[in-house]
């Protein structure tokens, strides 16, 4: 619902504070009580799928089994695919698209700003109504196939993108950039390859992992058209062979800590930034 | 500094050529035209489509029986289950939200809590969907792990909690409102200034005093208006009830309806659709009302 953006350690005035404070022992509690509500479902996912084993069989057993289903290869493969394509549209939309209206059209930004919170008043259930009946007729060639869902993607990844990409072509001087590159005789398709997008790299780099993020994790759009990805398949294998369902539960959270480990490792130069990507 | 010389040069020579400026200016738009066309395909109308069909009959004729079908079974009861399940978990997940957040930035709180949390906010805010759903179902379903060690300790749970009763459910979108009303809180409290706490201190109040009288009122609209975002937030929630088997929500009923091509009953699914819409939108208002007066007094 929300990108949040969370400015790091700001200069603590009062240090000689902090030695003899101490913490209240109800903030303790909350703390123990967040991370209790954190880790004992992460807990239980690592034990219930090592677990309802025959005796002598590998623990790995329901990761094995799951890894060997080509259902699950293709299905996987597949979300990968979509994922990367959503990630190329996106990039190949909106960096040019906000890095024109921040050169060109400044009195714009309003506009774009409004539109980029849209997905978020119109979730995806609501929005796959509309769409599903419109892109039938608009085009029944791509409705079947699975590039339509890197294509509604973009859709989902737009606040995310437009955010990162608005922060980052906010923090530099665009203006000077684009005047000094043309003044050394680049144009601007140039200036913008060579010059803008190296300095834009962090806010690249950080709306492609949330919306790698969202693509994978997508189910709604996905299930209601028809289409196998990764969390379609979680969802059928997980309703037939929990223990299966619960291995492949542990691949997803491995997935978003990875892009989240990412963000993080990204934000850790200059300010930390912690990214919510929401795909319920 | 050569950089911004630079650019004023470059400016001062564009000054001296107008036409060409305005000339590039009136054909400015053409380079926003892919953009706004791709989302006119994806976004606009389509949902343009959805607000008209729903005032529309199957031959395109006015009418508001559609809208009137809301008020009627079961999708009244449907509304009720989702606006109440939103209620339950965005009060759930803002509260416990609030007192983390301001737990970990309380000043004797060892360094690395606050990034460690920060971090597994972010994690637990996007684990949503399908495999929040299994992982429940892992912990505190009828076989979960959290079950059965409680079944040892004598606590048996079962039949009277399920995962798809209102708090069985509140309970797993909890597990995403609550780092997310971290994430979005710690700003806010970090907004209450240092010179307030210093003057409520000299002027006698302890940690109490000073969030009766100072902190409370001043984060109050915040901290509705996170909560109202939470609620929109689990309000348009649809993979996450549907993994876990919760049957009588909007966004399952549209589901049905517009699962296979649409053929069943589209101006109904409209008509949800649409009723979901306004919904969102008043939550929306309510929070930019909220956040307007808390941005009076934190910086």
């Amino acid at each position: 619902m929300a990108q949040v953006t969370v400015a790091a350690s700001r200069p603590k005035p009062h240090r000689f504070r902090r030695a003899r404070s101490r913490v209240p022992i109800w903030h303790v509690a909350w703390l123990a009580l967040a991370a209790l509500v954190f880790l004992v479902p992460v807990y239980s996912v690592v034990q219930f799928s090592l677990s309802g084993i025959v005796p002598g069989q590998n623990p790995f057993h329901w990761y094995l089994t799951v890894f060997d289903d080509s259902g699950f290869k293709s299905a996987f493969w597949l979300s990968v695919q979509i994922s990367l394509e959503t990630v190329a549209a996106s990039l190949i939309l909106m960096v040019p698209t906000v890095f024109w209206v921040h050169l060109r059209l400044p009195g714009l930004r309003p506009v774009m700003d409004l539109i980029s919170v849209l997905p978020f008043v119109i979730p995806p259930i609501v929005l796959i109504v509309g769409l599903a009946p419109f892109l039938k007729t608009f085009s029944s060639w791509l409705f079947v196939r699975p590039e339509v869902l890197s294509l509604i993607y973009v859709v989902f990844a737009l606040p995310f993108m437009y955010r990162a990409l608005d922060a980052g072509l906010r923090a530099i001087d665009l203006r000077t950039l684009v005047e000094a590159a043309e003044s050394l005789g680049a144009s601007l398709p140039r200036t913008l390859m060579r010059v803008i997008l190296p300095n834009l790299r962090a806010a690249i780099i950080g709306g492609s992992l949330l919306t790698v993020a969202i693509a994978m994790g997508e189910f709604t759009i996905a299930s209601i058209m028809g289409f196998t990805t990764f969390s379609v398949y979680t969802y059928n294998i997980g309703t037939s062979t929990a223990y299966e369902g619960v291995a492949l539960t542990f691949i997803s959270l491995l997935l978003v800590w990875g892009a989240m480990l990412g963000l993080y490792l990204l934000g850790r130069g200059g300010r930390s930034a912690a990214g919510v990507a929401i795909t319920n | 500094m050569a950089l911004a010389e630079a650019g004023l040069q470059a400016d001062v020579l564009v000054a001296a050529a107008p036409r060409k400026r305005s000339r590039t200016r009136r054909w400015a738009f053409l380079g926003v035209l892919p953009f706004f066309a791709y989302i006119s395909i994806f976004l606009l109308i389509p949902t343009g489509e959805l607000i008209v069909g729903a005032f529309r009959t199957a031959n395109g004729a006015f009418t508001l029986s559609n809208v009137k079908d809301i008020f009627h079974a079961p999708y009244p009861a449907a509304f009720e289950f989702s606006l109440e399940l939103s209620a339950l978990s965005a009060f759930i997940g803002g509260l416990l939200g609030f007192l983390v957040a301001n737990a970990i930035l309380h000043h004797g709180v060892p360094r690395w809590i606050r990034p460690m949390y920060l971090s597994f906010s972010g994690m637990a805010a996007n684990f949503a969907g399908v495999p929040l759903a299994f992982a429940y179902g892992a912990t505190l379903g009828s076989l979960g792990v959290v079950t059965t060690l409680l079944g040892h300790l004598g606590l048996h749970i079962y039949p009277s909690f399920s995962l798809q009763g209102l708090f069985g459910a509140a309970l797993v979108y909890a597990y995403f409102q609550f780092p997310l009303m971290i994430l979005l809180m710690i700003p806010v409290i970090e907004g209450l200034r240092q010179e307030w706490r210093e003057a409520a201190s000299n002027l006698g109040a302890g940690s109490f005093g000073f969030w009766r009288h100072i902190g409370l009122p001043v984060v109050t609209p915040s901290l509705l208006g996170l909560t109202v975002l939470l609620f929109g937030n689990a309000f348009s929630a649809y993979a996450t009830a549907y993994a876990l088997g919760v049957s009588n929500l909007v966004t399952i009923d549209i589901a049905q309806l517009v699962d296979g091509n649409m053929t069943l009953n589209p101006q109904d699914a409209y008509a949800l659709a649409f009723g979901m819409i306004v919904i969102i939108v008043i939550t929306i208002a309510i929070y930019s009302f909220l956040q307007r007066r808390t941005s009076r007094w934190l910086r």
